[in-house]
This record gives structure tokens, sequence and C-alpha cells, in this order.
């Protein structure tokens, strides 16, 4: 022992730096991609010498907008370039180890989609793209999904997969059309959707926590137990006495001055209560889940079940709390259906809304900003889809349709990002 | 603070692991529980620490009767618990780990106070120099450092008695030493550690009362002055040779070739191995030794091909078998013992006569036209658990339900059943007890008196000592140098910190 001298005292704790630190490359080159195909087909493949009209005026608004008519190939090969320089900025990020800002990916969304709705709407003198009434419309369809993919990140962050949206939203929507009829008022409903739906919850918490029965299994025998309830009764029942399947509507609460605000009030300050209870429960249980007790106990027991027992929390306690409480969000979703939308409820009309939330859910990596946040995306397509179909548009629509699903495989393969469910999620929890 | 056992009993079902036992702990010592794996060490802790019900006995506290309904009720009363596999949730940063379970709110929200909970950390580790950051995420932090937190946590919750079950399990030698003076600083601080353990270097290292279990009863208190031959004779009930007699190696011509091999990790350029060259005999073994993470595990995958050489190659009696597939590999007259039996060794819900034809299956006498011969399987299941001293109900039941020792039989039997050239072993007796890791051993040597070739690698130096006929020593994905096993411990430990030989002697 001459040269050398070996301190045992400090441990090393964490791993060498370098591992940690690690150059991302895949979001930038996807970024690049979309953004180099967006200003060949949009830029590039818009005819010289169009014009594009966009119109955001609604009659309520504080100030009137006028409608605001650009060029369609410099347009659109503007908002392209913004977008491929923000992939640039993206590379330069990464090669210095760093992520971009929540405001990169929102930004270039919008300057491709404006490159395309000009690409669209290019020489189409008689039609204007309706840019408020495009984010209306987006909002409210999303407003299904955010409940569904709100009530899936509920069920998985304490460790039960809740395939069993589908049912869930399926029952609220009935429920709340089959109350709010038989009571005559539409205010109703929205008491009655999250009961159905949690009812389908604890069904789903009791053979996952109690009978240890695969969990996915379970969920998709409940989806088919739904139709098939709903579906006799809406054939028996409610078509014998429509009474009691009747097509009551909330009506648009305008909160004063905020929904006077141009674009962004008729968009978000123009909604019904369903609505506005959305924001709430997703400002509610994104602070909750990241920032409370019960949150941190709720993740615990969805990563890790044993650590949380031997720490004195009971783990399919909180396992079937949050599977109820989560059915009764996405029974409240299922009120937009029929009560929020002012339609009578129809043979499965969810259409498959449930397994799409829980795409959203998964895009979103399991927090409710994120659920917000992919389901508003996918609410865009759709919308988009629709605008498109009205200004008659050359893209086949069932290619819009599918943009959003093939997002959601390129998330859950990792392109945009890390993407890791609880780890507990889907075992049941055995002593 | 004293803590009393009187008379505890438990049963599952038939099986009586714990056999009115009585144990006496008092603050500020250190009681060792000694006893074989399935002694009944973690039932008897599981029942102080409220995770099971007793079916007879007694806690005291300060000579007051308690009873705890839930590990909550434990903590409540001043007991922590440090279990084997961490209770860490991997995902938490270290002052979440620490607050789950009694977290501390603020304001009318009622939100998480993660500032006292880092205060509280931060306090805990500079008492005993821990250097734990509050704000690591615990997936991030070494097997030591974790087990660092599970202190914390424990201490956090003022700890009045600490039970560590089989602490050192996982931790490299350098962290065992650590961990055997934070233990010390404990003690002197007035805690009550209760360690439990089947490592006789540690208990003579660090305990003041030795209490040693053997199938559920308590069979003897000792002294920490009593030797290891002693200790371990009365933990395995019967006389056990701590050093297993070996003949000098007759190596004969190079069987295994390393040349310039590299494995790097292409996610993240990491080198796990640097360019290492080496060459074991026949007829020799060759033990790795290195504090784990030094590039020791990718060394034993690579020389199989599991990961793929960057650069470099590997040659089985003069032929190149880099770039081979694994099962070419294997039929060239490869054993592999893999590092996590449980894991990578055996298929947990395959019974052991499956288990131990799971690379000779399609192969004569075991296939008969394309399909398993049954019977012939059996018989050979047979026999290999009467060779190995497999301790089972059947040779039909499913590996996952053998002890962690029993299922390392299987394995060697598995691998030895071929004829082989080389032999590779990973940790072979980790948390293995006394009386399996002779056996062990002896099977190996045994091997090597064959004619064969064997790489060891093994994170415990007691081990390396044991078998190895030369010594390799890693770190950083080198090897830093290759010495006869007559280099004392400390050289030893020194070059696993990357000195050499010349410097470090």
């Amino acid at each position: 022992m001459t040269t050398t001298t070996v301190t045992p005292g400090a441990p090393s704790d964490a791993l060498p730096e370098e591992v940690l630190r690690t150059k991302s490359w895949k979001g930038p080159i996807g970024l690049a991609v979309v953004a180099v195909i967006s200003l060949l087909v949009f830029g590039i493949g818009t005819p010289s010498g169009t014009q594009t009209t966009f119109s955001v005026a609604t009659s309520s608004d504080f100030v009137h907008l006028p409608t605001a008519t650009v060029p369609s190939k410099l347009a659109a090969i503007l908002l392209s370039v913004v977008a491929l320089a923000l992939a640039g900025y993206a590379a330069y990020l990464a090669n210095r180890y760093r992520k971009p800002g929540i405001w990169l990916p929102i930004v270039y969304g919008m300057a491709v989609m404006g490159a395309l709705l000009t690409w669209a709407g290019a020489g189409r003198d008689s039609t204007n793209i309706q840019i408020t009434g495009l984010l209306t419309s987006a909002l409210f369809l999303a407003v299904p999904l955010i409940f569904g993919a709100l009530a899936g990140t509920l069920c998985e962050r304490s460790g039960i997969i809740n395939i069993a949206i589908e049912g869930q939203l399926l029952a609220g929507a009935f429920f709340a059309a089959l109350v709010a009829s038989m009571v005559g008022n539409a205010y109703v409903g929205l008491i009655a959707a999250p009961l159905a739906g949690a009812l389908v919850g604890a069904i789903l918490a009791i053979f996952a926590t109690k009978y240890w029965v695969n969990q996915i299994v379970v969920g998709v025998v409940l989806n088919m137990l739904v139709v098939g309830l709903t579906s006799f009764f809406f054939s028996t029942v409610m078509s014998d006495n429509p009474e009691l399947n009747q097509s009551l509507g909330l009506e648009a609460l305008p909160i004063p001055v905020l929904s006077t605000i141009p674009v962004i009030g008729p968009v978000l300050f123009d909604q019904n209560l369903l609505v506005y209870t959305m924001y709430v429960v997703v400002i509610v249980f994104q602070i909750m889940l990241f920032k409370s007790r019960w949150g941190l106990r709720v993740r615990a027991v969805g990563e890790h079940p044993k650590a949380a027992d031997t720490v004195g929390i009971k783990v399919n306690r909180t396992r079937v709390r949050n599977t109820i409480l989560g059915g009764a969000i996405a029974g409240l979703g299922g009120a937009f259906f029929t009560v929020a939308s002012g339609l009578a409820f129809g043979k499965e009309m969810t259409a498959g809304k449930g397994y799409i939330a829980l795409a959203a859910m998964i895009l979103g990596r399991w927090s409710p900003r994120g659920a917000l946040a992919a389901a508003l995306l996918f609410g865009f397509a759709d919308a988009l889809r629709v605008q498109l179909g009205i200004i008659g548009s050359d893209i086949p629509s069932q290619f819009l349709a599918m943009f959003p699903y093939l997002a959601t495989i390129f998330a859950v393969a990792g392109l945009v990002g890390h993407s890791r469910p609880p780890a507990a999620e889907g075992t049941p929890y055995k002593k | 603070m004293k803590l009393e056992l009187r008379g505890i009993t438990k049963r599952f079902g038939d099986f009586t692991a714990n056999d009115s036992i009585d144990l006496v702990v008092e603050s500020g010592t250190v009681h060792a529980l000694l006893g074989e794996n399935g002694a009944g060490k973690s039932t008897l802790m599981n029942v102080l620490f409220g995770l099971y019900d007793a079916d007879g006995g007694q806690i005291l506290l300060d000579d007051e009767p308690v009873v705890f309904v839930g590990p909550g009720d434990a903590m409540a009363a001043g007991i922590g618990m440090v279990h084997q596999h961490f209770m860490l949730v991997p995902v938490f940063t270290v002052a979440e780990s620490v607050m789950l379970g009694h977290e501390e709110v603020r304001g009318p929200a009622k939100l998480l106070d993660l500032d006292a909970a880092r205060a509280r950390v931060k306090e805990i580790s500079d008492r005993f120099g821990f250097h734990i950051d509050p704000d690591a995420t615990i997936e991030n932090l070494s097997v030591g450092a974790q087990q660092r937190v599970e202190i914390i946590k424990a201490l956090s919750q003022d700890a009045k008695v600490l039970i560590l079950d089989e602490p050192t399990a996982v931790l490299t030698p350098q962290e065992t030493d650590e961990l055997l003076e934070i233990i010390g600083q404990l003690r002197d601080a007035g805690t009550a550690v209760v360690l439990i353990t089947h490592k006789l270097r540690e208990v003579k290292a660090i305990a003041d009362h030795i209490t040693v279990i053997r199938r559920g009863k308590v069979v003897g208190t000792a002294e920490p002055t009593a030797s290891q031959e002693e200790l371990a004779s009365l933990m395995v009930g019967r006389d056990v040779s701590m050093t297993v007699s070996k003949d000098a190696a007759q190596p004969g011509d190079p069987m295994l070739e390393v040349e310039n091999l590299s494995v790097v990790d292409e996610a993240t350029s990491i080198k796990h191995l640097d360019s290492v060259s080496f060459e074991v005999r026949r007829g020799e073994i060759l033990a790795v030794a290195g504090v784990q993470g030094n590039g020791q595990t990718e060394l034993a995958e690579a020389i199989l091909g599991i990961v793929a050489a960057a650069e470099g190659n590997v040659k089985l009696d003069g032929e190149v078998i880099t770039g081979r597939s694994i099962r070419q590999a294997l039929d060239a007259g490869i054993g592999f013992v893999p590092e996590d039996r449980t894991e990578d060794g055996v298929v947990a819900d395959f019974t052991i006569t499956n288990n131990l034809i799971l690379d000779l299956y399609d192969k004569a006498p075991y296939s008969k036209a394309g399909a398993i011969d049954r019977r012939y399987a059996s018989q050979n299941a047979a026999e290999q658990v009467e060779r190995f001293d497999v301790r089972t109900t059947s040779s039909e039941a499913l590996a996952g339900s053998l002890s962690g020792g029993n299922q390392q039989k299987v394995v060697l039997a598995r691998e030895l059943a071929r004829d082989l050239k080389l032999l590779i072993a990973s940790q072979p007796t980790r948390g293995l007890d006394v009386g399996s890791i002779e056996f062990v051993h002896k099977r190996i040597i045994e091997e090597r008196d064959k004619g064969a070739a064997v790489l060891i690698v093994s994170s415990e130096l007691d081990e390396v000592y044991a078998l190895a006929d030369r010594i390799a020593v890693m770190y950083h994905g080198r090897i830093v140098d290759i010495v006869s096993p007559d280099t004392d411990r400390d050289t030893l430990g020194l070059m696993m910190a990357g000195a050499h030989e010349e410097e470090a002697a």
C-alpha cells in the first residue's frame, strides 16, 4: 500500500453522469420529417396565385376581427419553413442534451396545421376556413375522450387496467338520458351518469382485486355486457315508452366578459356545464395526483404495491376506490353523448370512444394534463375531418381520421418520448 | 427501548415456520439472528413488523405487551424494517419515498410538504454521512445508496428498533463494509439493531449477541467470539468445512482465449467491456473478481454470445465462436450458470424435470421421433435430483417453488449434464446458505478436475479465494491484472478500485 489510497467512506451514490445524459435524436428527426413533408405537399404543392380565406369572427364577439385572406402558396411555404426551423432548434437542443419546452410542439403543431389548412382552402373562393368553429368542435369532440382518459389515468395509476371505459361511457350516456327524461331535467342526467359509470367500475374493481381475474378480460366482458344491456333496454323499454328517452340538452352558459373575447371566448367560455366541469376535474386531479398525499399513495400503489403495504397503505382499498372513482368520471363523460349534445340515447352511440380515450391516456403519459392535451389533439383531428369535408377537400376523410392513431402508435413506440406505464398495472396484489 | 419476543409461533398450513421463539433485544446493541435460508428468520421479523399475524406468543416493548395489526402499528411503536428486497418505488424521489405513508402536508389545500421531507432526509443523511440527495430518483441510485434510503426511511420514523433483513445479500464487499460501519454508528446512537443474516463474517464483525435459528426453532445463542466453524455447525446442524479442499490445478492447453473483446451499449455508447484479453486453460479455474458493475456480467454474457461483441473475438478450443448463435456456443461445449437464477436460470412455471432438459429436449435420448420422451426425462430428473441433492417433494414440482439454493442446484445439474469444455458461472452461490455453498463449490472443482476450463465471476472475495487458481480483477470494463490466489485481501481490494498489483502491494 504505497502509492494508492482508497477511501471507502464516500459511497458512489448515483450512476456516472454520462449514463443519464443521452442525446435523443428521435424527436427532432420526426419533427423535421413532418416539416419537410409539409413543405413539399402543402407548400410546393399549392397552386400559385390562389388565395385562402380564414374567418374567426362570431356574432357575439366583443371586438370584430375581419376575415383574413392570404396568398396560399406563400403562406403554406412560410408556415412549413417555421416548422422546419423549430425542428432545427429541437435538434440544436438535443445536441446539447436539452429538451425543448412545451411551447415548441404547440407552435410547431400550429404551423403544420396552418399549412395544411391553407393548402386545403386554397382557391376555394366560396368558402372560408372557420377557425373558431373548428376549435369549438375540436374541444367539444374531445370532451368524452378527456373524461375517459382521465378515468383510465386514475385507475391505472393505482394499478388497475380499465378497458371498461367504453362500457362506462355507454352506461353513463344511457342513464343520463333515462334519468333526465324521467325527471324532465337534463341536469339530473349529470348526476345519474357518474353513478352508472361507478357501478361498472365497482364490478371491475371487485373482479380485479378480490378474484384476481385478468383485468383486460373483465374490462372487455364488461363492455360487451353494457352494450348488450343498453341495447336491450333501448329496443324494448325505451322504444315502447319514448318519453323515457327524450332529446334533452344542457344549454350553453356563456361566462360574462370572458366569452366575448375573440376566438378564445366562444371556444372556451361559451360551453355547457359538463365542459366547465371538465376544466375543474382536469385541474383538480392534476394537482391531487402529483401534489397531494392521496396522489402520492395512489402512485405508490400503482408502482410498487408491496412497498405501499409496508408503510401501512391499504393497497386493495386504494385500488377499489380509484377504480370506482375512475368509473364515475368516465360515466360523467358518457353524459356528453346524450344530455350534453342534446340527443336521445342511441344503440352503441359511444362508437369506440372509450378505446380512443385509452389511447389518449397512453399518449398523455398517464397524467391528467397529458390526457387533456392528447384528447384535444384527437378531437382536433376529428373536427378537422368534419371541416375539410364541409369545404370539400381532396384529402380522403378516412386518412385524416387515421392520423391521431398513427400518432399514438409512434408515441407508444417511444418516438415522441419515453412512455412508461405504472409498473404494477394489471397485476393483482396478493399478500 | 427493549424489545422482547416470547414464544412466537407462526404456522403456514401444516408447516411451522416459527416454533415458540424467544428473543430479547436491548437498545444500543446489535443482535444477530443467524440461520440458513428458510430457517424462519424472515417470517419471525414479518410477524414482529405486523405483516403476519402470529399463531401464538407475545411481543413486548419495555415489558408492555403490544399487538401490531399492520406495519403502520409497528412503525408507530418505533420499529423500522429494511427489507431484503427494497420497498422503494423506483420512479419516486428519495424525499417522496421517505415521506410515503406518513406525509406531512401544508397549506389550506393540504398539499405535500416536500420541503419538510427534503430537510428530514438531509438531516439524517448528514448525521450519518450517507451522502444521499433528497431529490435523486430511486432508480438512478446504486443498490448501496438505495439501502441507505431504506435506513433513512426507518430513522425518519424515529425507529428505536431497526430490523435489517439480509442487508448484505445485494451489496458489494465495499458497500458491505460501509453498511457495517453504519450499523455501528446506529448502535452507538442508541438504536437496537436486529441483523438477519447467514453470513458469518458480518456476524462476527458487528454483532453483540447472536441467536441461531434452525428449522423455525432457536437452537442456541453464541458470543461473537465463537469461531466461524462453531457458528456454521450450529446453523446447519452438522459440521461444515468452511473451505472446500482442492488439489493443485493441472492446467493443460488453453481452452478459452479471449482477444481484445469489447462490449458497447449502443443506446448510451458506454463501454462495458474495454478490449479485454485473457485465456483459461483446461483444468484451471479463473475467477473474475471486482465490484459489481465493472463489466463482469457483460464479459460472461459476451463469451456465450448473449450480448454482441463490438470488437475482438473469443476462441474455444482453438475455434472462433464469436458471432455464433447461443445454441451453437452451447453445443460447442459451454456450460453457463447465469447471475440471476430465478430470472435467467430456470423457468419458474416449469417442473424440475422440464427445467433439467431445457437445452437438451430436442436431442436424443430426450427426444424420440420429434417428441419428448417423457419417461426418459423423468428418469433423468430423478437421477439428477438425487445426485445434486435437490430438496424437493417431487421432480414434478415447479422450479419456482424451490428455494434459491435448490434452484441453483437444478441449474448446475442441467449445465453439468453435458460434456463441457468451458463452464462459466456468474455469482454461483449468491444468496445460498452455507451447506449449499459447499456443495456448489465441490461440483465446480470436480468439473475442473475433469479437464474443463472454468470461469467464475464473483463479487464475494471468500468465494474467489475458495475456487480460484488464478484471479483476474476487473475495474471499469478492463482487467487490471491477473494474480495468484496467494495475493492478500487488502491488495485485491485496492486492485478492485483500479490500482495495479505493483501499486497495491
